[in-house]
């Protein structure tokens, strides 16, 4: 039976409040993960494993971090992802919500983009797939 | 510099579990020093010491050739203190392995007693990131295997002893 959004939410939450030692009810859904829960990088390799887990899915490292993209001189020019770089973020992380990121587009502001919504609906995806 | 916290290999299946042991001697500096009065391995290296078996047992499921570094220690709860006299029995199990890291599970008993469950993840060092180079120095790797009995029972799947690895 396929898991409802509660039920996903439910799952991820449990995952980020074991990888990043935070409590349930700072596990929100517009959560950022870096800024809000103070995720380190080495803490996304936990959370890439613990939902793998908890999901029995395979995520490829390039689906959650596309650094191929953000250091591709085609996409990105003076620390700005480009037009066509925003388009292939997008192609690449349908599931994540790029809205704010347009505003400002600098890679340095790429890092704390991700929601606990997203991993959500990256994790839908999964399923979904 | 000694840093071995694993005294011997009791039991190795390429990718999918290392199991060793260690005895707590009063004799041992950071046994007696630790909490003075009281005698006791520090929690922390018992550890150091299944991540030094996890680590080899992650390791040599790349045939040693990624560099291979503890990350993250997800939980250690401990139970009883371990104090001179007694022998740690540590088993650690491979739970996830990625082309960037691996996740394994360990509990230590002292005889029936169980004594800490320990969960780590470990990660590989990309080359251009951190240090570049090996992280050990040459034959260094295989001498600390060769002391800890590493050979005398390591076997792959099929239960065939482990190759002798030229990288090491």
């Amino acid at each position: 039976m396929a898991l409802s959004q509660d039920d996903i939410f439910a799952k991820v939450q449990e995952s980020l409040v074991d990888a990043l030692g935070v409590d349930d009810d700072e596990v929100t859904s517009d959560a950022t993960l870096v800024g809000d829960l103070g995720a380190e990088s080495i803490d996304f390799l936990d959370i890439v494993f613990k939902l793998e887990k908890a999901f029995d899915i395979t995520i490829p490292r390039e689906e959650l971090s596309p650094e191929d993209v953000l250091t591709n001189t085609q996409y990105v020019q003076d620390g700005k992802v480009t037009a066509d770089g925003l388009v292939e973020l997008k192609t690449r992380m349908p599931w994540a919500d790029l809205s704010e990121f347009e505003t400002d587009p600098r890679v340095e502001n790429f890092g704390n983009l991700l929601t606990v919504g997203d991993l959500c609906n990256y994790v839908q995806t999964k399923l979904g797939a | 510099m000694r840093w071995f916290w694993v005294d011997r290999f009791t039991e190795f299946v390429s990718g999918s579990h290392a199991h060793g042991i260690k005895n707590v001697s009063l004799d041992e500096v950071v046994v007696d020093e630790y909490q003075p009065g009281f005698p006791m391995l520090p929690p922390t290296l018992v550890i150091e010491g299944m991540a030094q078996l996890g680590g080899i047992l992650v390791s040599e499921h790349f045939a040693f050739e990624k560099r291979c570094v503890l990350a993250k220690v997800g939980k250690a709860q401990f139970y009883c203190p371990a104090i001179p006299g007694d022998q740690l029995s540590y088993k650690v199990n491979m739970e996830s392995v990625h082309d960037t890291g691996a996740t394994v599970t360990s509990v230590s008993h002292i005889g029936d007693k169980r004594h800490a469950e320990i969960d780590l993840m470990f990660a590989f060092l990309e080359e251009g990131r951190f240090t570049d180079g090996p992280l050990f120095g040459p034959g260094d790797l295989e001498a600390m295997l060769r002391l800890m009995h590493f050979f005398h029972v390591a076997v792959d799947s099929q239960g065939n002893p482990v190759p002798k690895y030229a990288n090491l």
